[in-house]
């Protein structure tokens, strides 16, 4: 008993298990002693979920690209996030177009509807594109050849949108009706984190809709289960590669405006840090399953929002939120040693590399 | 490649796609950055060769995939490809006069579009650039025509010409310190790129040169020699390159010796990596947090600032800088090394930002400078002899390259070599021959830091200072990029990716905007077309050309290596 036990434990898991149990020490330490403090009122705790929400409902729009694009190919589409940016940050001067000519505050429902119809369609030509000359020709090539493809089309992307737009900053016009906020026993509600929430989820049902109720969605099923059989059947599997890129792209073009609404700023590197925490949440979720995605999105939106206050304060480090990406990183990298399989993953761990 | 739609609908599509090359080149800025660089002066600039290259090469490609082979097909091919490229970018020229394209594209200005029209009026302009773009199609196609050795020589001729009367400003710059020897050159170059005769005669020399080479190659296979002569010879080669590489900072004065320390910089983290992504086939995108713990270690431990502890000497204070870089490197390597390929990419990624951020936030301000990052570090001193100047550090990281170029060389071929490369090839298999996964992947993963530490030393020495912003994923990524270009697992590939990919931007001031463009597309066009590399190491270049028939190899190189300057 005791050398089996031992023959399975090597060195390696012993400083693994040790480092694991380090952190959550920490975390825990951190957060009784912040509660204890009680720097933060409740209703502050309650503005910070709200945020992480709706960060998640934005981090779960983004993750859906990934996810299903791992699903089928089993490749991680890293220039994502620079799909992500080429929808708001083309769609932004639409907006401008819109807001000066006083469109977008007397029609805000149509103005941000053709925003968001510009960012998708944006999102979505470019994903195609991205699969028809970059992927495409690797589908069958050894494993790190199309993510460095992927790494190198991340880069291009960014500079072509840095040459054709300009290296500065954009702002989106404040939308009137979005910037007012109500009190609801002591905590303020924004409206653009209710729109974007709701946004969100909206996008998410229509996605497992398409996904779990069309026919398309059916294929898209078949060919992540098993592309050869799929093929038997009477699948085109190159247009349903090119549909999973389509509606990746679409998906994190909507999700691109939401973003927008919490944070108005855009530019050529807005994508790098909201595309690797989608990432993020679709491998906590369990990379390759479409709910899975959802949910990670909203833990690691919330840890994102709450965490740093949460953890950070009572081991007395000075303004934690500095710190709130190194905590996204810190979850990806726990989440990929300890279960890269993820919260509702299937054993993908043992696939050879 | 065969397909069913017929060659007249295929170039149309290779036209259309020459035409939004060109185009993208004009709207990102490439076009106009270039607009004043002239190859020959006052006739060619590097805009034109931007402008007008797709369409030949789209004119070629069309060619090249024609089925039959009659000449005037192929030139009527190529012609259409080129002129409907020319049509597309005349389409957008003539929009861009009625609808202002500048709200949204900032290189849509009215320079870009009066080069794009040769300075003339929009009618004439326009029809000039349709002429030129239909002449280009039809020379991409011509040059299928003629035979191997007259194309070889022609297209590396015209590359000849495009690189020395691009560096033309460099070339001047070095060569007027040669004393007389520089009236044999200077007659080449007008006062901006080479002049007409200038060109003419570098055309004609290299042209004659190469044609004459490849002749004699094709008649009588190189003349055998004896051992103690190939000896002799090899010995002197590299007796040649040592004294080379010494007298180098000399020879460059001392601009351009900062840059070749840059150069080296990079060379010497390339070797690194080299080892644990050529070799080990670990893609590692966390590189640069162990140049990043380098260079901090270094810079705490000699640095005269409030942060500094202890105040060490550079001696002192490298080799701890590299051992805390490998200790770091093993204990970050501990748990990943058993991710699959994709997941361990992530995974070092994010540790290298994570170093990053950790680095510029106030927690570690008092310990690491913060955003203020850490200032005067000691320079090294040898005795009462200081190493003070970029000319003189350039030993140091010559040292360093040497000490990684030899380490690397002699693992190569080493049992642990070979080990990696089995581990690269199929882990469950190399496991089973009794290879110890993560110890081989582990030595793989700390050798890297060790080499990355060092170069994070170096840098630290060299720049005198460290922020955190010099520590970003960029500089992971343009390490890759350089490995990768060269090819991968090979060593002399890691120089050639160095000098091509660190020492072009820094040398050509207009390609500094487009570097990571650049490096992107690298890597891009690299992985779909030649992912062995520019100097592939031999058994990754039979490998990875396995199904394509013995001929295909050799015939490849050709029209690849031609490409590569651009």
């Amino acid at each position: 008993m005791l050398r089996t036990w031992r023959q399975r434990f090597t060195l390696t898991d012993v400083f693994i298990w040790l480092i694991g149990l380090a952190i959550a020490a920490l975390v825990i330490i951190g957060t009784i002693s912040t509660l204890r403090q009680g720097q933060y009122a409740a209703n502050i705790w309650l503005d910070l979920t709200i945020k992480g929400l709706a960060l998640g409902g934005v981090y779960a729009l983004i993750a859906m690209g990934y996810t299903m694009v791992y699903g089928i190919l089993k490749m991680i589409n890293f220039a994502h996030s620079e799909i992500f940016m080429s929808g708001p940050f083309t769609a932004v001067f639409v907006a401008i177009g819109l807001s000066k000519s006083g469109f977008l505050d007397k029609q805000p429902i149509i103005g941000l509807a053709l925003i968001l119809l510009v960012s998708a369609s944006v999102a979505t030509l470019l994903a195609i594109l991205l699969e028809r000359i970059c992927y495409r020709p690797l589908r069958n090539a050894p494993r790190l050849v199309p993510l460095i493809t992927a790494i190198g089309a991340s880069f291009f992307l960014q500079y072509v949108f840095r040459g054709l737009y300009g290296s500065g900053t954009y702002g989106y016009p404040a939308i009137k009706i979005l910037t007012q906020s109500w009190k609801l026993g002591g905590i303020n509600i924004y409206a653009n984190q209710v729109v974007v929430f709701a946004g969100a989820v909206l996008m998410m049902v229509i996605l497992y809709g398409i996904i779990q109720w069309t026919k398309i969605g059916k294929a898209m099923r078949a060919v992540s289960e098993d592309k050869e059989a799929a093929e038997l059947m009477g699948i085109n599997v190159d247009r349903i590669i090119v549909f999973t890129f389509g509606l990746g792209g679409a998906s994190a073009g909507v999700g691109g405006i939401l973003y927008t609404l919490l944070y108005p700023v855009v530019t050529f590197y807005m994508g790098f840090f909201p595309g690797i925490k989608a990432f993020t949440a679709a491998v906590l979720g369990g990379i390759g399953n479409v709910p899975g995605a959802f949910l990670g999105s909203f833990i690691l939106g919330l840890l994102e929002s709450v965490g740093p206050n949460l953890f950070l304060t009572g081991l007395g480090i000075p303004s934690p939120s500095q710190l709130k990406d190194a905590i996204a990183f810190i979850v990806l990298v726990l989440i990929l040693i300890f279960r890269p399989t993820g919260i509702l993953g299937e054993r993908i761990s043992k696939d050879k590399a | 490649m065969k397909t069913n739609s017929s060659h007249w609908v295929k170039t149309v599509q290779n036209g259309l796609i020459g035409g939004a090359i060109a185009l993208l080149l004009g709207l990102i800025g490439m076009i106009l950055a270039f607009g004043k660089s002239y190859i020959i002066s006052g006739v060619f600039t590097m805009a034109q060769v931007f402008l007008l290259f797709p369409f030949m090469f789209e004119g070629y490609t069309s060619a090249r995939q024609a089925s039959s082979k009659n000449a005037l097909t192929l030139l009527l091919t190529g012609g259409l490809a080129g002129l409907l490229g020319g049509v597309v970018l005349a389409a957008v020229t003539a929009i861009a006069q009625v609808v202002n394209l500048r709200a949204v594209l900032i290189n849509a200005s009215p320079d870009l579009f009066a080069l794009m029209t040769f300075h003339m009026a929009l009618v004439p302009g326009l029809l000039v650039l349709l002429l030129a773009a239909l002449v280009a199609g039809i020379l991409g196609a011509a040059v299928l025509l003629v035979s191997e050795r007259i194309r070889g020589a022609l297209t590396q001729a015209i590359l000849y010409v495009v690189l020395i009367g691009l560096f033309r400003d460099l070339i001047v710059t070095v060569i007027t310190h040669w004393g007389f020897v520089k009236y044999i050159f200077m007659w080449m170059f007008a006062q901006n790129g080479l002049s007409i005769p200038g060109a003419i005669f570098l055309f004609i020399a290299v042209g004659g040169l190469l044609y004459w080479r490849m002749g004699r190659q094709k008649k009588a296979a190189a003349p055998k020699r004896t051992t103690r002569q190939q000896r002799i010879f090899r010995w002197g080669t590299w007796a040649f390159i040592a004294l080379f590489a010494l007298l180098l900072p000399q020879i460059l004065g001392s601009y351009f010796s900062e840059i070749l320390d840059n150069v080296g910089i990079y060379i010497l983290m390339g070797l690194g990596l080299n080892i644990v992504v050529g070799f080990a086939g670990l893609l590692d995108l966390g590189y640069v947090a162990f140049y990043a713990i380098g260079a901090y270690t270094l810079a705490i431990l000699t640095t005269s600032e409030s942060v500094g502890i202890l105040h060490l000497s550079f001696w002192v204070a490298a080799p701890i800088a590299l051992v805390v870089a490998v200790f770091a490197g093993v204990v970050l390597g501990l748990p990943i090394l058993r991710l699959r390929g994709d997941y361990l990419a992530i995974v070092t990624l994010g540790f290298g930002e994570i170093i990053r951020i950790v680095v510029l936030s106030d927690w570690l301000k008092p310990l690491l400078g913060g955003s203020e990052g850490v200032q005067r570090i000691v320079q090294p001193a040898i005795g009462s002899f200081i190493l003070d100047n970029q000319q003189k550090l350039y030993y140091l990281i010559l040292a360093g390259i040497l000490l990684a170029g030899f380490v690397a060389t002699r693992l190569k071929d080493s049992h642990l070599g070979r080990s990696w490369m089995a581990l690269r090839e199929d882990e469950d298999v190399a496991e089973a021959m009794g290879i110890n996964k993560v110890a081989t992947k582990l030595l793989a993963f700390g050798m890297g830091a060790l080499f990355s530490g060092l170069g994070g030393a170096l840098f630290a020495t060299k720049i005198g200072s460290v922020y955190p912003q010099s520590f970003s994923f960029i500089v992971s990524i343009n390490i890759l990029s350089l490995i990768i270009i060269g090819g991968l697992g090979s060593i002399p590939g890691v120089f050639v990716g160095g000098l091509a990919l660190v020492g072009l931007p820094l040398l050509l001031s207009q390609f500094a905007d487009f570097r990571y463009l650049i490096y992107g597309a690298v890597l891009v066009i690299m992985m779909l077309q030649r992912p062995e590399g520019l100097a592939p190491e031999a058994r990754r270049r039979l490998e990875l050309h396995e199904d394509e028939a013995g001929p295909a190899v050799e015939e490849k190189p050709q029209p690849a290596a031609t490409d590569s300057g651009h």
